[in-house]
């Protein structure tokens, strides 16, 4: 905790329009940190929410209202697993009527046929559904849940005879990437628009076992051949997203378009994040839709304002000609590697600390994988590490 | 399995089912919308883009924008398809 630092640095932050930002683009919408899977790299932070903290469904209406006024594109539905809620049909049906984009993130297993048509016809454009991997019993040790895989192959043929547009979500790490192929012609097979694949990004849960999950620099480059490849032969055929694991790569990522330009992840229980990492951080205080408009937070709310733009910046990043590209990468992995949130994301080259922990994740790598700490709903654990 | 699609003058392009070309009020801007992704487009994509319904082909959008815009069909068109290919390589226009 760095109370004084946060004193001193309230005086003098600036605000969203202050730095010349109009309005947010994409709202990533927690509707609930409940899931059936229990994927060891989830992105919900270490400490879950209960079910009796959620919004409500009204809650959830006006804050897409809010939204929508202040212009935001697109509304992703998330979790946990959205579809756990049982108001998820209203909720559809008011971002439709509101003229949103809406896509759901789901893992599909909880899904039906007829709740598919359904939310069709209530307006909702796209449905990404996860997979862990490409074999039965791979899939499903690593999403924690039996029979998994075989539930969603089924479920992306439901949203198909639907014509709902499908895009697979795949997370990959050296203990699937070598079925990268196969991943990119199960997307192939299951008439997917897109395929994301995206290896794991280390922050709370994926953090902690990242012995697990992290590739070797051989291991990532063969992939990236792979996915180049693809990319090649199947355009304008598939489209193919691809994230490597930052640890490798020259530049730190453009982390949610910078902090507070554009993103925003609600939680469940209604605080409003820059990104849905951001509980990480453990100096920032969030504020809630229940006490202030959306529109007040995305303006003043200090865990925003705090790394907004560039004045926050100390050097190697402050004196960088990236900084406006990349925005000194992403907080919470500084935060969690290096223990100051303001500090150059060691994802970069440039970073003081980038050799260390390339050289710890390598190590890593080369190393049998240890057994995976589970993400499951209702534990608790006092550290993010 | 789709196939590539050549973009030329006798296509009849239309969005696919995932991709949304919108028109949002608080902002008074017309965007592609598709999953994760944003496009921003300049007057002239828009203009061409309104007239993009899967029932006109891209010589008929010439034709119209040409008189619309006093300029030589030929020149419009080259526009027309130049956009409407780069657009469709990347998943956000399909016949």
């Amino acid at each position: 905790m760095k109370s004084d630092e946060l004193k001193s640095g309230s005086k003098q932050l600036k605000t969203a329009s202050e730095h010349g930002i109009q309005a947010l683009w994409h709202f990533l919408a927690e509707l609930s940190h409940r899931c059936p899977l229990q994927c060891p790299y989830c992105s919900n932070p270490v400490q879950l929410e209960k079910k009796t903290g959620e919004l409500t469904t009204d809650e959830w209406k006006s804050v897409i209202d809010q939204a929508v006024d202040m212009g935001m594109h697109q509304i992703h539905l998330s979790g946990g697993e959205p579809t756990v809620r049982h108001d998820l049909e209203d909720i559809v049906e008011h971002c439709t009527v509101k003229g949103l984009y809406t896509n759901l993130i789901t893992s599909g297993v909880l899904l039906n046929p007829d709740r598919l048509k359904k939310l069709e016809k209530l307006g909702l454009e796209h449905v990404q559904l996860s997979f862990q991997d490409t074999d039965n019993e791979n899939a499903d040790r690593i999403g924690g849940y039996k029979g998994g895989h075989a539930k969603k192959l089924e479920v992306a043929k439901w949203v198909r005879e639907v014509e709902l547009p499908l895009t697979c979500n795949c997370v990959v790490h050296r203990q699937n990437i070598d079925n990268l192929e196969n991943f990119i012609q199960m997307a192939l097979d299951l008439d997917a628009e897109r395929v994301e694949i995206a290896q794991v990004q280390y922050y709370g849960w994926a953090l902690k076992n990242r012995a697990a999950f992290i590739p070797t620099p051989e291991q990532l480059d063969h992939a990236t051949e792979i996915v180049e490849k693809a990319r090649i032969d199947l355009k304008g055929k598939l489209v193919i997203d691809y994230v490597i694991p930052d640890y490798y790569a020259k530049h730190p990522k453009n982390c949610m378009g910078g902090w507070g330009r554009r993103f925003l992840n609600m939680n469940p229980k209604g605080e409003v994040l820059p990104c849905h990492a951001a509980e990480t951080i453990p100096h920032l205080k969030f504020d809630n839709v229940r006490e202030k408009s959306l529109k007040w937070i995305w303006e003043n709310s200090e865990a925003f304002n705090l790394y907004r733009g560039t004045d926050w910046m100390p050097d190697p990043c402050k004196s960088c000609d990236r900084k406006e590209i990349d925005w000194g990468g992403c907080r919470c992995q500084a935060m969690a590697l290096t223990g100051d949130a303001k500090n150059t994301d060691p994802a970069c080259s440039i970073s003081p600390l980038h050799k260390e922990i390339f050289a710890m994740a390598a190590e890593e790598a080369r190393r049998a994988p240890p057994e995976f700490i589970y993400r499951r709903y209702g534990v608790r654990f006092n550290s993010p590490i | 399995m789709k196939d590539i699609l050549k973009i030329n003058e006798s296509v009849k392009p239309k969005f696919p089912k995932h991709v949304r070309f919108r028109h949002n009020k608080a902002r008074d801007e017309w965007v592609i919308l598709a999953p994760e992704r944003l496009v921003k487009l300049d007057p002239v994509a828009v203009e061409i883009l309104k007239l993009v319904d899967g029932k006109v082909s891209v010589g008929e959008i010439s034709t119209d924008l040409s008189k619309k815009f006093n300029a030589p069909k030929e020149v419009i068109m080259k526009d027309v398809i130049e956009m409407l290919q780069e657009l469709s390589d990347k998943g956000f226009i399909e016949e």
